[in-house]
């Protein structure tokens, strides 16, 4: 018998606009019943789980993850990152393809998901968007897709020249992906560290402007609306990480023109501004860069309205050698799989007033939609048994040499975080228990 | 001394005596650096020999240096402090030795105290907390230069005229307009002297054009000093408000791709005899070094009567003397050590 209960919950599941106390039987890896409390209880199950207090939501759904395997195991692996991804509550993660060598080939891909490689929930991938991630031309998108690509990307780096990037939008709306970009105009960030402004001037680093996001961004759409226009395709665009107002606003009209545009909004860049910086702590570096205030501020307002389609962690592990060196030659990039729930809860739920369901939405059923993930997001019955249990009112402090995964490298070791997940559960089976 | 401990306190991580920014660096503090530098320069040199005798302060230099190297190296001679000069270039670091083992390398050997010039804005914080010991910023990157900012206070006490050199407050430079002029953006000295000036009162003056002086400048400005932070773009017009001209070379160096019409530069921002004459008879002129007569000063202005600009590097030695004494927690400084 591989049922299980979960019982006395307040089940949130926003696909399907529940939001109440239900009990819940998971058997054979689905969601195989939903009652009203006591409704379940002729069931004799494996494992029964008390989450009186708790909120039992669908597993969270991670868009953006860095597993660095193959290649820099010494980073992260599969089976650490999905670890980890488990501990922050996620049954789900799409890895980028920035592996050594690049994730651009069907066999790349397929070793990538195999299940030797010991991923403890789903694993999805978005291969590379052209050929080594060089930016010059675009992978086989049709056999990638076969073999289980969910959306095409460059990550890290932008596909810069219009051309390609036309390429990728097209192949990608023959087969109904998105196109994810990290929208960086890199002509433009040379030798930069940090976002430009005040602090950087002051740190004497170089800094990234806002419009080397804005332009690409910009591009991006227009390019949509020429293929719409002459090539009869609804493409879509996926923007990566945004982290400028500017950028934001240029989502928004998009979407409001009617264009397939969809974005994500990493935690950090919600919660903290480059003056997080400090003294050169390259736990706060990343890219895109910690913005202002205003920028801040503005990646709220995109997620309280509703521009913003989901939360994404761009979890980016890093050795602790690679992060103790100055500040320009130290890596891009911070761990998050762990803290983004605690921190969603924290900055949005308690600091926004945003309700826990539409944070849960955020997380789960709104990145699901993203990549057209069928079965996964909510807990309808007959969904994948892909549970997260929380107490969404327990206040913690996040502790980096606790973590599940190989590195540690963030900026939210010791901070506080709200609601601390209880039980992870991948297809029926409990991978994480707090 | 309380205000010492109080600094050291809020930069626990890193060890007391180091001098990574001067933007947490007390005014009290200033004035006891200022007066321990006083004291040094007047005792007999048998004496100060004796100060830091057998003590071992190693000099780490990731970029080349001709004042702020030799002046550390002599400052701690002149101590009786045994040096050792480790530079990139003849060293394991060209063999790909990160910073962090570099100082613990250093230390394994008996380092007390380093002396850090690094091309990376940040890299004396690094090795400050690897190595624990205390660290002397002697220039990063793009960032501060603090010894130089010291050293830059110690002349314009000594220079402008009515200064009390002796009572070091949030006012002695309230009536004193300080003019930094050229390469600002990258200039690791303007960066300090627009940080250490203004908490002494000092009006600072910042002026260059967009492309070398871009408005973020004014970030500078911190919220507790008593002085301030401002910008002009026209040369003539700043100069008019200058008791202090302090004129900074263009770094081509650190120019990555920025284009800078040089004859269009010169005639808007060198400083030469006659503009001098017209818009401030009276200033102090200084420069930090390197000097690229011809480019943002005249021959006549660097050699005139204005110029302090070999007092500067005179002063520059006289105040790493006090820094040394500082970091190795000795004399006056005894108490800022753990």
């Amino acid at each position: 018998m591989s049922d299980i209960l979960i019982l006395n919950g307040r089940l949130a599941d926003p696909a399907t606009g529940v939001d109440a106390e239900r009990d819940l039987l998971l058997r054979h890896g689905k969601v195989a019943a939903i009652e009203k409390p006591g409704g379940l209880s002729d069931v004799n199950a494996k494992e029964v789980i008390d989450a009186t207090g708790m909120v039992v939501a669908p597993g969270l759904v991670d868009v953006h993850v860095h597993l660095r395997e193959p290649g820099q195991t010494y980073k992260e692996s599969i089976k650490t990152g999905t670890a980890a991804a488990a501990a922050g509550g996620f049954t789900t993660v799409v890895a980028m393809p920035n592996t050594v060598p690049v994730n651009d080939s069907v066999e790349g891909l397929e070793w990538m998901l195999d299940a030797a490689r010991g991923a403890c929930i789903k694993l999805l991938a978005m291969p590379a968007a052209t050929f080594g991630s060089r930016g010059e031309e675009i992978t086989d998108f049709h056999e990638l897709a076969r073999a289980g690509a969910v959306g095409f990307t460059d990550d890290g780096k932008p596909v810069l020249h219009d051309g390609v990037m036309r390429d990728a939008l097209v192949a990608a709306a023959t087969i109904g992906v998105p196109v994810s970009q990290h929208a960086e105009d890199t002509r433009l960030t040379g030798g930069c560290s940090m976002n430009a402004g005040p602090v950087a001037f002051r740190l004497g680093l170089r800094g990234m402007t806002v419009e080397a996001e804005a332009r690409i961004v910009e591009r991006d759409i227009q390019l949509l609306r020429e293929i719409e226009e002459t090539n009869r395709l609804r493409p879509h665009l996926h923007v990566q990480h945004v982290s400028t107002a500017r950028a934001m606003e240029l989502i928004r009209s998009a979407k409001a023109e009617g264009l397939h545009v969809t974005c994500e909004v990493a935690p950090h860049h919600f919660t903290l501004t480059d003056e997080a910086i400090g003294d050169y702590d390259t736990n706060a570096k990343m890219n895109p860069p910690l913005r202002v205030e205003a920028d801040r501020l503005a990646m709220i307002a995109g997620l309280m309205d509703g521009t913003v389609d989901c939360v994404a962690t761009d979890h980016a592990p890093h050795a602790a050698f690679e992060k103790e060196q100055e500040f320009e030659r130290a890596p891009n990039g911070i761990t998050g799989l762990e803290t983004a729930l605690g921190l969603a809860l924290r900055v949005l739920h308690k600091g926004q007033g945003m309700t826990v369901s539409r944070v849960i939405a955020l997380m789960s059923a709104q990145p699901a939609r993203v990549i057209s993930l069928e079965g996964r997001g909510t807990l309808k019955v007959g969904s994948f048994g892909d549970v997260v249990v929380f107490d969404p009112a327990l206040e913690w402090k996040y502790d980096a040499t606790k973590t599940r995964s190989k590195s540690r490298n963030t900026p939210f070791d010791g901070a506080p975080m709200l609601g601390r997940v209880a039980f992870t559960l991948s297809e029926g089976r409990v991978v994480y228990r707090g | 001394m309380k205000s010492s401990m109080d600094s050291a306190e809020k930069s626990s991580e890193y060890a007391a005596g180091s001098l990574l920014t001067v933007t947490d660096l007390p005014v009290i503090e200033v004035a006891a650096i200022l007066a321990e530098t006083d004291r040094l320069e007047g005792m007999p040199s048998a004496d100060r020999a004796q100060i830091l005798a057998g003590r071992k302060i190693a000099l780490l230099f990731y970029e080349s240096s001709t004042r702020t190297r030799t002046s550390f190296e002599l400052a701690a001679k002149q101590l009786g402090a045994m040096t050792t000069l480790v530079s990139d270039k003849s060293s394991s670091i060209e063999k790909g030795e990160s910073l962090k083992d570099t100082g613990l390398t250093l230390r394994a050997l008996g380092a007390e105290c380093i002396i850090l010039r690094h091309s990376n804005s940040g890299a004396p914080y690094l090795l400050a907390k690897v190595c624990g010991l205390p660290v002397l910023n002697a220039g990063d990157g793009m960032h501060e230069h603090p010894s130089q900012a010291l050293l830059d206070l110690r002349t314009i006490l000594k220079r402008v005229p009515g200064l009390d050199a002796a009572r070091i407050g949030p006012k002695t430079l309230s009536d004193v307009t300080v003019v930094i002029t050229g390469d600002i953006l990258h200039s690791r000295v303007a960066r300090s002297n627009a940080m250490l000036l203004p908490k002494l009162g000092a009006r600072v003056v910042l002026c260059g054009p967009k492309e070398l002086l871009p408005e973020e400048a004014l970030g500078l400005g911190l919220p507790k000093s008593s002085g301030c932070v401002e910008i002009e773009r026209d040369f003539d017009k700043a100069l008019r408000k200058a008791q202090v001209a302090m004129m900074l070379r263009i770094q081509r160096e650190r120019l990555a791709g920025l284009e800078i019409d040089l004859v269009d530069y010169i005639s808007r921002y060198q400083l030469d005899e006659e503009r001098l004459k017209a818009s401030a008879p009276r200033a102090v002129v200084m420069h930090p070094g390197p000097m690229i007569r011809g480019m943002e000063i005249a021959d006549e202005v660097a050699d005139g009567p204005n110029s302090a600009i070999e007092e500067q590097v005179t002063h520059g030695l006289a105040v790493r003397t006090a820094l040394l004494v500082r970091a190795l927690g000795v004399g006056r400084f005894e108490s800022v050590t753990v």
